[in-house]
């Protein structure tokens, strides 16, 4: 069975000015899209032709990982942002991050730092861990947290094509805009599922 | 004494239009000059100041992540602006040309291997050419590790290398990092590559 990408939830333009529909394009549609290409191109006649990309994630190693686990986390990432969305974390969830992080400030903070200091390509992830906690989380690559049984909830992307056309070298911009894109309602399903 | 990012011997228009002005200066300035500075700052009461990069780069491995990856950052970016260069001999020749076809068969199957290996190498990251033990081989290492480093899986001293973070082409070429390695591969100077050959 193959992949397909899934189309966005919004239009092109509508993360601008944050994240421009020109990054958005290329991002989705040329990055997302080779993912899912590469991967349905390599799992024909292995062990994952029927897998799903839980199981890829989990089990795969070398192309077939890398490109199966960027499937699944491009998704992750573009189904969080809304151009309508809500903009602060509520309810249990926002309990939760108070109760593991301190504050919503001190989380923001540890969070940013997280994407920001992760060194070359990956991701930073909010997660829930095998005890229950929420915790912060760098993966370099293709990494996902569902490799080690983590539950993400929330990721930022910081490959330098997620951002480059937009921030160039200013990593910290696109993080700070990030957030003004960030849909917590998304994130709240996620927690609660 | 703290390392200093060098000048480049040419205009940041030079290489246009292949690889453009705005990618040049930004390379340049605030990544370079960013690996420049924050190895500066890591190196600091490490009791490390006073080695020559290549020093640091052979003990990388034992040292702080900051140390490895901004030395790293700094040596191989050294590297890129002097092999990159608008001038020079657009073909090997005399003895690289022998040790190329020696080790390869042809100056193709060398291209070859080279563009593979910087297509290939996933994430941010870098592709060299290599002298092994007198033998010319392409490697690639991760984010800003180097052939020089003893946590590289090839060992060497590097002749060539290209940058495949995308900063390096993602204004210019966006997701088309093959159609930046061929640029590449026609903007070498292969003096300065003869010249790092021969040590």
């Amino acid at each position: 069975m193959a992949f397909t990408l899934p189309e966005l939830p919004y239009a092109m333009d509508a993360l601008e000015p944050f994240i421009s529909a020109r990054t958005l394009e290329f991002h989705h549609g040329k990055h997302h899209q080779a993912y899912v290409n590469n991967v349905n191109n390599l799992i024909p006649g292995t062990p994952f032709e029927h897998a799903t990309l839980e199981e890829i994630i989990l089990k795969a190693d070398g192309g077939i990982f890398n490109n199966g686990a960027q499937v699944f986390n491009h998704t992750f990432y573009f189904e969080q942002f809304s151009p309508f969305g809500c903009r602060e974390p509520l309810g249990a969830l926002k309990d939760a991050l108070d109760r593991d992080f301190g504050s919503i400030a001190a989380f923001t903070d540890h969070f940013n730092k997280a994407a920001a200091t992760l060194f070359g390509s990956g991701w930073a992830w909010l997660v829930v861990n095998i005890d229950g906690k929420l915790e912060i989380v760098q993966t370099s690559n293709a990494g996902c947290p569902l490799r080690d049984g983590k539950k993400p909830l929330l990721t930022c992307d910081v490959w330098e094509h997620a951002y480059y056309l937009d921030k160039q070298n200013l990593r910290p911009k696109y993080i700070e805009d990030f957030w003004k894109v960030l849909d917590w309602k998304v994130i709240s399903l996620r927690f609660g599922a | 004494m703290s390392f200093e990012l060098p000048k480049l011997g040419y205009a940041y228009t030079a290489l246009e239009p292949l690889i453009d002005a705005r990618t040049m200066e930004i390379h340049h300035t605030k990544h370079h000059g960013g690996y420049t500075a924050n190895l500066n700052a890591a190196l600091q009461g490490s009791g490390h100041e006073g080695k020559t990069i290549e020093e640091i780069m052979k003990i990388a491995g034992t040292l702080p992540a900051a140390v490895r990856n901004n030395g790293g950052g700094y040596y191989n970016h050294n590297l890129y602006w002097e092999i990159l260069t608008p001038g020079g001999s657009k073909e090997p020749r005399g003895v690289l040309l022998d040790a190329i076809r020696e080790s390869f068969g042809s100056l193709t199957a060398l291209k070859d291997a080279f563009v593979k290996a910087a297509i290939t190498r996933f994430g941010s990251g870098w592709a060299w050419l290599l002298l092994d033990n007198n033998k010319l081989v392409v490697s690639s290492t991760p984010n800003q590790d180097n052939p020089l480093m003893d946590v590289a899986e090839v060992k060497g001293r590097p002749v060539l290398g290209i940058d495949v973070w995308e900063h390096a082409y993602y204004l210019n070429y966006q997701n088309r990092r093959p159609d930046y390695v061929e640029a590449f591969w026609n903007l070498i100077n292969w003096d300065e590559v003869t010249r790092r050959f021969k040590g």
